[in-house]
C-alpha cells in the first residue's frame, strides 16, 4: 500500500510539473522555431545543397549555443519584469538605449522585408501573385493580435510552430542511412574542398540565423507579457531547451533533404530549392514551399512584435497583447505600420532587394555583439538579479560564446563590405 | 496636426532622455571596459562603412 501511494504521489507530482510546463511553455518554443525564418530556411537549403550532410555536426553545436544565449533573457525578464529595451535604457543610460533601439528598428525592418520576400516566393510556386500573398499575410497577422489576449496569440503562434515541423516527414522520404547520419552528426570535419571563402560565408550565415538580436528582445518581452515569475524560470529554461531542440531538428532535416535531393547544385533561395525538387519529389517540394511560407510568417510576427514591445517599453505606451486595441492604440498601430511598410516594399517594382539583404547582414553584424555584451553585463548585475545572476561557470560559457561570435561576425561584416579581402 | 505630433514626440524623447540620463548599473571596471570596447568596435565598423561608401561613389 505504501509503495502504491508513493508511486501515485510521484505520478501526481510529475503530472503537475507537466501541466505547469504546458502553461509556462511558449516564448522559448516560439522564438526558437521563428528563428528558422525565411532567411534561415534559405540558409539551410543552401548548406545542404552545397555541402550535403557534411555540416550536420556544426548545426548540432549551434543548438546549445542558442539555448545558452536565450536562457539568459528568460532569467532577466522573469526577475526584472522589464523588456530588453527598457533594461538597456535603465542600466546603460540614454546613449546605449537609443543606439540599441534604433539599431533594432533598422535591422528588424530590413529582416521583415526578407520575410515578405520569402513568403511571396513560396506562394508564387502555387501560382499566387505576390500582391495577394502580402494582403493575406497582413490579414492573418492582424487577426492574430486582434484577440486582445496574449494566451490566444501564443496558442495560434504555437500552431504555426507545429506547421514548421512539416519538413520532418520529408527526411524519411529521402532515406538517409543511419551510418552517414551518425558520422556527419558526431564527427566534426570539413566538407571535401576544405575551408573556402564560400564555406566561411555559409557557416556565418548559419550562426547569424541561429542567434539574432531580435530574439533577445522578443523572448524577454514575451516572458514579461506572459507574466512569468522567478519560480517559473526552470520551466522557462525547459521551454527554451525544447525550442532549441526543435530548431536543430528542423535545420538538420532540411540539410538532409536538400543534401540528398540537390547534392552539389547551387541554390540561391529556398523557393528555388523547392522548384528544383518538385520534378524529383512533388510532395517534398510542396512541403518546402509551405514550410517557407510558414517560416516567413512566424518570423514576421515575432520580429514586428519584438519592435512594438521595445517601443512600448521605452515610450511608456500600453504594450501588452492582453490589451485591447483601444487600450494600447500606439502598440498595435506600430505593429501594423511595420507590417504594411515591409509588405509594400516587396511589391515595389525593381526594389533593391539584393541590396537590402546585404544591408541586413552588415547591420545585424553591428548590433549582435553589442546586444550580447549588454546581455552578459545585465546578467552580472547582482544587485538586480540576486541569486539569478550568472554563475562563474555560466559567465565562462557565455563570454566564450560572445567572444567567438564577435570575432566571427566582425570577419563576416568586413568580408561582406570587402569581399575581395577573403577571396582565395 | 503634423506639427502637434512632432511637438509631442519631441517632448516625449526629452522626457525619456531625462529619465535615463544616468546609467543605473554599477559602473565597475569590467563594465566600463566592455562599453569602451563597444564604442571602439562600432566606430571601426562605421569607419569601414564610410570608407566603402566613398570608394563606391568614386
Amino acid at each position: 500500500l505504501l509503495s502504491f501511494s508513493s508511486v501515485y504521489y510521484q505520478f501526481r507530482r510529475t503530472w503537475k510539473a507537466v501541466r505547469l510546463l504546458m502553461l509556462t511553455a511558449g516564448p522559448g518554443i516560439i522564438v526558437m522555431v521563428a528563428d528558422n525564418d525565411a532567411g534561415g530556411i534559405t540558409t539551410y537549403t543552401a548548406t545542404g545543397a552545397k555541402y550535403g550532410l557534411h555540416l550536420l555536426w556544426f548545426l548540432i553545436i549551434l543548438g546549445p549555443i542558442a539555448y545558452y544565449v536565450q536562457e539568459m533573457t528568460v532569467r532577466l525578464g522573469a526577475v526584472t519584469k522589464r523588456g530588453h529595451a527598457e533594461a538597456i535604457f535603465s542600466a546603460f543610460g540614454r546613449f546605449w538605449g537609443w543606439f540599441s533601439l534604433l539599431d533594432l528598428v533598422l535591422t528588424d525592418w530590413l529582416t521583415m522585408i526578407t520575410e515578405f520576400i520569402g513568403m511571396t516566393a513560396a506562394l508564387s510556386i502555387f501560382g499566387i501573385p505576390p500582391a495577394a500573398t502580402v494582403v493575406l499575410c497582413w490579414l492573418l497577422m492582424g487577426a492574430m493580435i486582434a484577440t486582445g489576449r496574449y494566451w490566444t496569440w501564443e496558442k495560434i503562434a504555437l500552431l504555426f510552430c507545429l506547421l514548421n515541423l512539416i519538413y520532418i516527414p520529408a527526411a524519411f522520404l529521402v532515406h538517409p542511412t543511419a551510418q552517414e547520419l551518425l558520422y556527419n552528426s558526431v564527427v566534426p570535419h570539413l566538407p571535401p574542398g576544405g575551408f573556402t571563402n564560400e564555406l566561411f560565408f555559409l557557416l556565418m550565415a548559419n550562426i547569424g540565423t541561429t542567434i539574432a538580436p531580435w530574439m533577445l528582445f522578443f523572448q524577454q518581452s514575451s516572458v514579461v507579457d506572459k507574466g512569468l515569475r522567478e519560480r517559473d524560470i526552470k520551466f522557462g529554461k525547459l521551454d527554451t531547451g525544447l525550442g532549441a531542440l526543435l530548431t536543430v531538428v528542423v535545420a538538420i532535416v532540411l540539410v538532409v533533404v536538400c543534401g540528398k535531393l540537390l547534392g552539389g547544385a547551387p541554390v540561391d533561395d529556398a523557393a528555388a530549392a523547392a522548384r528544383q525538387i518538385m520534378p524529383t519529389s512533388r510532395s517534398v517540394g510542396t512541403w518546402i514551399a509551405v514550410g517557407l511560407f510558414d517560416a516567413g510568417l512566424l518570423g514576421a510576427i515575432c520580429i514586428s512584435l519584438a519592435r512594438s514591445w521595445a517601443f512600448g517599453e521605452v515610450f511608456g505606451w500600453a504594450h501588452s497583447l492582453n490589451n485591447k486595441v483601444r487600450e494600447a492604440p500606439w502598440f498595435y498601430a506600430y505593429y501594423l505600420f511595420d507590417l504594411l511598410l515591409a509588405g509594400t516594399v516587396v511589391l515595389i517594382p525593381g526594389a533593391p532587394l539584393v541590396l537590402i539583404t546585404l544591408f541586413v547582414q552588415v547591420i545585424a553584424t553591428t548590433l549582435l555583439p553589442a546586444a550580447l555584451v549588454f546581455l552578459i553585463l545585465l546578467l552580472n548585475d547582482k544587485k538586480t538579479m540576486g541569486e539569478y545572476a550568472n554563475t562563474p561557470w555560466q559567465n565562462c560559457v557565455s563570454i566564450t560564446i560572445v567572444a567567438v561570435i564577435i570575432l566571427l561576425s566582425t570577419m563576416y561584416g568586413v568580408s561582406t563590405l570587402f569581399p575581395e579581402l577573403f577571396k582565395q | 496636426m503634423l506639427r502637434e505630433l512632432f511637438r509631442k514626440g519631441h517632448a516625449k524623447v526629452r522626457e525619456i532622455n531625462k529619465r535615463y540620463e544616468k546609467p543605473g548599473i554599477e559602473m565597475s571596471r569590467p563594465v566600463k571596459a566592455s562599453l569602451l570596447f563597444l564604442r571602439v568596435y562600432l566606430m571601426a565598423l562605421i569607419g569601414l562603412s564610410i570608407y566603402k561608401f566613398i570608394t563606391m561613389v568614386r
